[in-house]
């Protein structure tokens, strides 16, 4: 399974939303997931399982497949909650 | 034989692709990640490094005839502030002082965090790049060579990665609501400028996100589009005013003019699209080393992160910024082509980024008026810097696209001048003693603060 953490550029924010998605399936320990960071252009829907991005660029990625919106790339609590929901959903949890 | 060992470590030392590989393969090692791993990222880098030169070759293709008929229809320099651009033709002669300076100015950036009240690690590390490379410039042109460079280049890029975030977190507290995490992002006297004026002129205006605002924009954050349309629409009105018979003879090698411009326009999208990637490979094994070493060595010190971090906050401010920003640069264009001998084109990601950030600082202290206000301002002031940067320069001041970011601009106009009028040795002097002065301060304010705990009887 493949997660990408996208924002308009795929230089900074995503950056920081791939090391804290990292950081949290780390946490929870589980493995075996790449997780990676691009831009908004780059994405396309077979590049990756799940998508993530902050609510403020979320409108550009309907074309993507699943992704979980974020209120804020800096909230781990909400970001750790929604990845559990979606993992559990998949089963990995 | 030593005499080839000696040209082998120099030819090693000298090639900036090898040089950062190096820098990722040791961080990887200090991790103690796994061989697979070190193998991967310390390729990933040299890769990132290559593709970036290539970009830098695109993009030179696509200005070099943009300068042209830019000169040719109004017989003045105009000029594309382009970070990504810059950078990527700048490293190909100062690569390899760019890579050590990046490296030791991150080391740099934890001491000062570890050892001053400026509590503040930079992760926005394309800026730190961006940032380094400036840095190597200025100082080579200033005559520095050799190791007093490399020193006196990271030390300037450390205290510059810890001071910025230190000037924006009053108001970074103020839009956040908590005092967690700082920001990183090099157009910071930008947004306290915008900030103060917020303040000044925001009196009883209320907050933009009171107001109902048609979404819809969404597409001016895919910056490859964005860059793309403007580029192409820069270039068609250039191209309109320095005629056909100029462009198809001079330039297209005969093809259609409008044709030829709309490639060319696009072209320049491409090469950042390509240096992009090459950034994005390159970074992608140092910052999270970076983050790892700071997190253990400085436990309180808050991350500054980068600019879209405040845009959740307040989106109507980000919009407003935007249009407001641009219009700065385009009076801001006016008054230059009426008196300057440089003209600065408004380019629409920088006046985005900005703007929209400023647009955020301004609201954050003085509501509509303020965001209003504040990034008309930022605006004007990332297109009268860079007039004042291009000098100091070198060569690099000749190449139709500049660093388009407040704090580039201000760092290296302040060094460059030092460097014009005192030389080499006024750089270091000036330097080293701002770095004194911010371990100094730290040291008097602990002490008032641990005076102040026992007084209190804490």
């Amino acid at each position: 399974m493949k997660i990408l953490a996208i924002c308009g550029t795929g230089l900074g924010s995503s950056f920081m939303l791939e090391m804290n998605v990292q950081q949290i399936l780390s946490e929870l320990g589980i493995s075996g997931i790449e997780v990676d960071h691009c831009d908004l252009s780059s994405a396309t829907p077979d590049s990756a399982d799940l998508f993530i991005a902050a609510k403020d660029i979320a409108t550009g990625m309907g074309h993507l497949g699943e992704v979980i919106v974020i209120d804020s790339i800096i909230d781990m609590d909400g970001l750790r909650a929604k990845l559990q929901e979606v993992l559990q959903q998949k089963g990995l949890l | 034989m030593g005499e080839r060992i000696l040209k082998l470590m120099m030819d090693i030392l000298s090639q900036p692709a090898v040089l950062i590989a190096l820098i990722s393969l040791v961080g990887l090692i200090i991790q103690k990640k796994p061989t697979s791993e070190i193998v991967k990222g310390t390729t990933k880098t040299f890769l990132g490094f290559l593709v970036i030169s290539a970009g830098a070759g695109i993009i030179t293709q696509s200005l070099d005839p943009f300068g042209k008929m830019f000169q040719h229809a109004f017989n003045v320099t105009g000029v594309v502030p382009n970070n990504e651009a810059i950078v990527a033709v700048a490293l190909n002669e100062f690569g390899s002082t760019t890579a050590f300076i990046m490296f030791f100015g991150m080391i740099a950036n934890i001491l000062i965090a570890r050892f001053t009240r400026l509590k503040y690690i930079f992760l926005t590390g394309h800026h730190t790049l961006y940032m380094a490379c400036m840095l190597a410039v200025i100082l080579v042109v200033s005559g520095l060579k050799g190791i007093p460079l490399i020193i006196i280049g990271s030390l300037a890029l450390g205290l510059i990665m810890a001071v910025f975030p230190a000037i924006c977190q009053p108001i970074m507290r103020k839009i956040t609501g908590n005092n967690n995490v700082g920001f990183g992002h090099f157009s910071s006297l930008g947004y306290v400028a915008s900030g103060l004026i917020g303040k000044l002129v925001g009196k009883g205006s209320r907050s933009t996100e009171e107001i109902n605002f048609p979404k819809g924009l969404g597409f001016l954050r895919d910056s490859s589009v964005t860059i793309s349309l403007t580029m192409v629409v820069l270039y068609v009105i250039i191209a309109l005013f320095a005629g056909p018979s100029y462009v198809e003879q001079e330039l297209s090698n005969g093809s259609h003019y409008l044709v030829f411009s709309i490639i060319q326009g696009v072209t320049f999208a491409a090469g950042v699209f390509i240096i992009l990637s090459g950034v994005r490979l390159v970074l992608a094994e140092i910052v999270p080393a970076f983050k790892g070493i700071s997190t253990k060595l400085v436990p309180n010190s808050k991350p500054a992160l980068d600019c879209p971090i405040v845009f959740p906050y307040a989106p109507n401010a980000v919009l407003i910024g935007f249009f407001s920003s641009f219009a700065g640069g385009i009076v801001g264009m006016v008054i230059l082509a009426l008196t300057g001998s440089v003209i600065i084109l408004p380019g629409v990601v920088p006046h985005f980024f900005t703007g929209a950030t400023a647009g955020v600082f301004g609201n954050a202290t003085g509501g509509v008026r303020g965001a209003t206000v504040g990034s008309f301002v930022n605006g004007l002031l990332i297109t009268f810097l860079p007039v004042f940067l291009m000098p100091v320069l070198g060569d690099l001041g000749f190449v139709s696209t500049t660093f388009s970011d407040a704090d580039f601009a201000v760092s290296g106009i302040v060094l460059g001048n030092v460097a014009k009028s005192f030389g080499a040795t006024g750089v270091t002097i000036t330097v080293v003693g701002l770095v004194l002065l911010a371990v100094v301060f730290g040291f008097f304010k602990k002490n008032k603060d641990s005076n102040n705990s026992q007084k209190l009887g804490v």
